[in-house]
């Protein structure tokens, strides 16, 4: 049955919800290229309207795309948990909005095995940036692998010390910088310049080396593709976490050269290793708007919605971390600071809502409409949502991808202004070692013992 | 030791000290100053005629760069006038396209294409993504097809290339099923070492009938030069 909403006389019809959530859904320059946008701003509010009426259950009833030709649909549907559902089971997208805006923490975390991306997605669109802030504030979520990350008052950083071509003297000045700077609790992680096995396999000894000399509470990855994690643990590496990239249709994970099975042998594998000392949350993944457009894999639902289907990817594999790069892909998707805000803002709340440990990459390219003060604003924002962790690039200059994200010195600022500290065993290291305002390298962390000299 | 000197280790933005916790403000302008040169590169423009070698030109049905930027689905489409001009190949096809940002391909792609040290048959696109590749690829009948491309421009480099392997390309190939050598530039990887890479790749790929992700980089790492002595 289609969707409709008349304003002013002018009947506006939907006649599907893939359609309403696509005209629905505030501006943003990928869905214009997929040709899905509202035409009008009055029809994209008409569709808000006929979206706030709207029961969760009809959402739930109706996937946006069939479960016949798509994994990502069956997934949803297999771990949707009826008796979460059940407080907000009798809500309208509307009544959803008024009930999360209201609700106590305890409540959110009640039904996050009960809220699939369609729901939040939904929700999201009729929220404005504040509502995304302050709802988002009240998600906690906790994991733990070689420490904890999430507990209330902390924002954590992942320490990105990415070289042009994998230099690990580079890369060890780099990780020595952001450690010096309070960066590094989320993760050391290292985008590799190539996916070359013996590569990575030397960054991953590294990674282990820097940790263990100077026995780090955090945990080392090396961001390459999980076909190579998978041979780089067969060869006894050190491998903490395992990272890939995701998206929210089953032709989108074709497109990264991944499937649920294989998502899951790996996870596997790496939990066989047994290599976590608070905990086993061991997976790290990637998403990002407009992933799923760009392999024309999306099936003609907008890229807001397609983002937080691969969260419920996420949530199968029990994430330690889950980062949207928000605005990584570029202005065809997202154009302008403003557009990169507001996808920060949803996907946060997107992935808090189904219970994921989100972080965000704060990024844009020089090929956007975007600079500085656009990622300082979103930083703040995401500082007052709650975000679990931020990226630490030495300078926001990311080296080797080409990109501007955050700083180390913007995650100390955010914690300063919000009075946020590390996870508490990378706080406790910190001041153990010695690293505080001083202009000088602690004797503790010898650049010597990391082999520079 | 001062943070400051773990920058001879590396390029990236490390040692900047703080005024704060803020950037000083040397810093922070010498961002802003490799910000806006940046900024500048996204609208620098291939010229074939300055490129040192004669090529067939073609483009893609991207009009001009803005809309480029927009319609990444333009930039992977191959002119229709352009597609009924080219000639037949077979073996390897070598695409030197603008991409992102062109600065970094109009410097390089000359000397790098003599890196290679073959005879392939190259052709020059402008406005181009990396799948248009494929669709040059398949109008010439070619068994691969390795696209020349100007990376985004970041802020320490505005002149970085990357090359992209694709074996039988035709239109409607994944990323997935490509191999990526990036960032060669002075500095970078060097033109021998990508060439070494990508005879490497291409000779797997042959083995293999196929590129992307089920055609492992395995090649011995040691062979990698230390970046000063890029060139």
């Amino acid at each position: 049955m289609a969707f409709r909403h008349a304003i002013r006389g002018t009947s506006h019809v939907f006649p599907d919800l893939r359609t309403l959530l696509a005209r629905a859904s505030p501006f943003r320059s990928g869905d214009a290229l997929a040709g899905i946008a509202a035409a009008s701003a009055e029809e994209r509010v008409a569709a808000q309207r006929a979206l706030a009426d709207v029961e969760l259950r009809r959402i739930l009833t109706e996937p946006v795309i069939p479960p016949e030709e798509d994994d990502v649909s069956r997934l949803i549907l297999e771990d949707h948990d009826e008796a979460a559902f059940a407080p907000v089971a009798a809500l309208t997208v509307g009544g959803f909005r008024d009930w999360l805006l209201a609700a106590a923490p305890a409540e959110l975390a009640a039904i996050r095995r009960g809220v699939t991306p369609e729901m939040a997605a939904s929700v999201s669109k009729i929220m404005r940036n504040a509502d995304l802030i302050s709802v988002a504030a009240k998600c906690r979520v906790e994991t733990r692998l070689h420490n904890t990350l999430g507990t209330a008052g902390t924002l954590s950083v992942r320490l990105q010390p990415n070289h042009p071509t994998d230099d690990p003297r580079g890369i060890a000045a780099a990780i020595l910088d952001g450690l010096l700077l309070g960066a590094g609790d989320a993760c050391i992680g290292i985008n590799p310049a190539t996916d070359n096995v013996e590569s990575v396999l030397r960054l991953l000894d590294l990674l282990e080396e820097v940790r263990t000399r100077f026995s780090i509470p955090t945990q080392g990855c090396v961001l390459c593709h999980v076909s190579t994690s998978l041979i780089a643990i067969e060869r006894g590496a050190p491998v903490d976490l395992v990272f890939q990239s995701i998206g929210g249709t089953q032709r989108t994970n074709e497109s990264f050269g991944v499937s649920l099975a294989l998502l899951e042998e790996v996870r596997e594998a790496a939990l066989a290793l047994r290599r976590g000392t608070v905990g086993s949350n061991v997976m790290y993944f990637e998403t990002g708007q407009g992933s799923a457009l760009s392999a024309e894999a999306h099936h003609g639902v907008d890229q807001q919605t397609v983002e937080a289907r691969a969260y419920a990817v996420a949530r199968r594999f029990d994430p330690l971390l889950v980062n949207s790069v928000v605005g990584f892909i570029g202005p065809e998707y997202l154009f302008d600071g403003k557009q990169i805000l507001r996808a920060g803002l949803e996907d946060h709340v997107c992935g808090k809502l189904l219970g994921l440990p989100m972080g965000v990459d704060i990024c844009h390219t020089n090929h956007a409409e975007a600079d500085a003060d656009d990622m300082d604003a979103l930083l703040m924002c995401l500082g007052l949502a709650g975000v679990n962790y931020v990226m630490g690039v030495p300078g926001a200059d990311d080296v080797m991808l080409a990109y501007q994200s955050t700083s180390f010195h913007d995650a100390l600022t955010v914690r300063r202004l919000l009075n946020r500290r590390p996870a508490p065993e990378f706080a406790a290291w910190l001041e153990r070692m010695g690293i505080g305002e001083g202009a000088r390298i602690p004797s503790a962390l010898s650049p010597a013992l990391i082999g520079l000299s | 030791m001062l943070p400051a000197q773990l920058r001879r280790f590396t390029a990236a933005r490390v040692g900047l000290g703080r005024a704060g916790d803020a950037l000083p403000t040397g810093a922070w302008l010498d961002f802003q100053e490799a910000h806006a040169a940046a900024r500048d590169a996204v609208w620098s423009a291939l010229d074939p005629e300055t490129l040192g070698f004669a090529a067939p030109v073609v483009r893609s049905e991207a009009r001009d760069r803005r809309e480029y930027l927009l319609r990444p689905d333009l930039g992977r489409r191959l002119r229709a006038e352009d597609a009924t001009r080219l000639p037949q190949a077979g073996g390897v096809v070598v695409v030197v396209a603008d991409g992102l940002c062109a600065a970094g391909v109009q410097a390089q792609a000359a000397s790098l294409l003599r890196a290679f040290g073959t005879e392939w048959p190259v052709v020059v696109a402008l406005q181009a993504r990396v799948a248009l590749g494929d669709a040059i690829g398949a109008a010439m009948g070619a068994e691969a097809v390795v696209v020349m491309i100007g990376e985004r421009p970041g802020l320490s480099a505005q002149d970085s290339v990357g090359l992209y392997l694709t074996w039988a390309p035709r239109p409607g190939r994944t990323d997935a099923e490509r191999n990526c050598i990036s960032n060669i530039r002075p500095g970078g990887l060097s033109h021998a070492e990508a060439a070494a890479r990508l005879h490497w790749l291409l000779r797997g790929a042959r083995a293999l009938g196929a590129t992307g992700v089920a055609l492992k980089d395995e090649m011995p790492a040691g062979a990698l030069l230390p970046p000063e002595s890029a060139g």
